[in-house]
């Protein structure tokens, strides 16, 4: 099971990072995406594929500044 | 024993801090960053700092002044501390007069706006910056504030493309933009490229809602975030000083706490 933002994400395993983001309705250009301590570079969304005990965390950022 | 006094190491047989100063009345008595109002033990390799008001220091001595409500040991360290900021704007504004007051040695202000009257409800800027490039405009103003510090103000617009090599001599960056896009795409460019780098990043500071929802956390070794998280600026809800401003102290204090070696939020 994949863990995204402290909740089991079902089927998320095997699909890209990409491939789940658009599944789940998040807008790539708002976020940052965590995977085991580190930011996955936008770049690398496309290649990324879950994996069972992945734990994510997606931050999406809201305007104002 | 031997204290510094205005930056100058002496030797003294004083054991008090009026001993050390006994014509103290009317005068601004700081020891170890906090000004006394009544007299002290003194210790080996305190720190004391004796201002006169109304009177213009020499300027060998108006540095060390200035960071005498320091904490000890924070001013050297400051002093050699390379920060950037990515927008110039709420928060990036307040970021830098709260790191330019705390003597940061160098500051790099990015923004690619000029000075426009909606700003000033939250910015910090004046009627007389209207028109002038963010960058150039608050440099003005640190200068003012702190003629001590190196300043590097680029008028340009923070791309994927430019912002690891605009940022490369700066570890800790400042994310401090409005739009959510933007904030995205500085981090990614940032710790993406620069392996070393710490970006602390700001998200939901809008509206009049409880200042205490907003906080510091930690996303990764190398990404903080500061903001309520969820707050957005939209039609009906504004941005406004008080919680601009404090999102902004969240990130200046945490970007403090990374050159003083305090990783946690």
């Amino acid at each position: 099971m994949v863990q995204i933002n402290g909740k089991p994400a079902e089927n998320a395993a095997g699909l890209t990072l990409s491939a789940y983001l658009s599944q789940a309705g998040y807008q790539p250009a708002f976020l940052a995406v965590e995977r085991g301590g580190e930011i996955v570079p936008r770049a690398q969304y496309d290649t990324t594929i879950l994996q069972d005990g992945d734990v994510i965390e997606i931050v999406q950022f809201v305007g104002g500044g | 024993m031997t204290v510094t006094v205005n930056g100058q190491a002496l030797e003294t047989g004083a054991r008090s801090l009026f001993a050390l100063v006994p014509d103290h009345a009317g005068k601004v008595v700081i020891l170890n960053g906090f000004q006394a109002a009544d007299d002290l033990p003194l210790a080996e390799g305190d720190r004391v700092t004796v201002i006169e008001k109304g009177v213009l220091p020499p300027q060998d001595i108006l540095e060390d002044m200035m960071a005498s409500r320091h904490s000890p040991g924070v001013f050297e360290k400051v002093k050699q501390a390379r920060v950037g900021i990515a927008g110039l704007g709420g928060l990036g504004s307040h970021i830098a007069f709260a790191l330019a007051r705390t003597g940061v040695g160098h500051l790099h202000l990015v923004d690619f706006d000029t000075v426009e009257p909606s700003n000033l409800n939250r910015q910090c800027y004046r009627i007389c910056d209207l028109g002038k490039p963010k960058a150039q405009a608050l440099a003005e103003q640190l200068m003012e504030v702190n003629p001590y510090l190196s300043i590097t103000a680029d008028c340009v617009r923070v791309t994927q493309d430019n912002a690891a090599s605009l940022f490369s001599g700066e570890p800790i960056v400042c994310e401090a933009f409005d739009a959510p896009d933007a904030k995205a795409i500085l981090i990614d460019a940032v710790l993406s490229a620069c392996p070393d780098h710490i970006v602390v990043a700001a998200s939901g500071m809008a509206g009049y809602d409880s200042c205490n929802d907003i906080c510091t956390r930690r996303v990764t070794s190398r990404l903080y975030l500061c903001g309520d998280g969820k707050t957005a600026a939209r039609p009906g809800c504004g941005l406004m000083a008080p919680r601009v401003s404090v999102c902004a102290g969240h990130q200046a204090n945490m970007v403090l706490r990374l050159i003083l070696g305090e990783p946690s939020p």
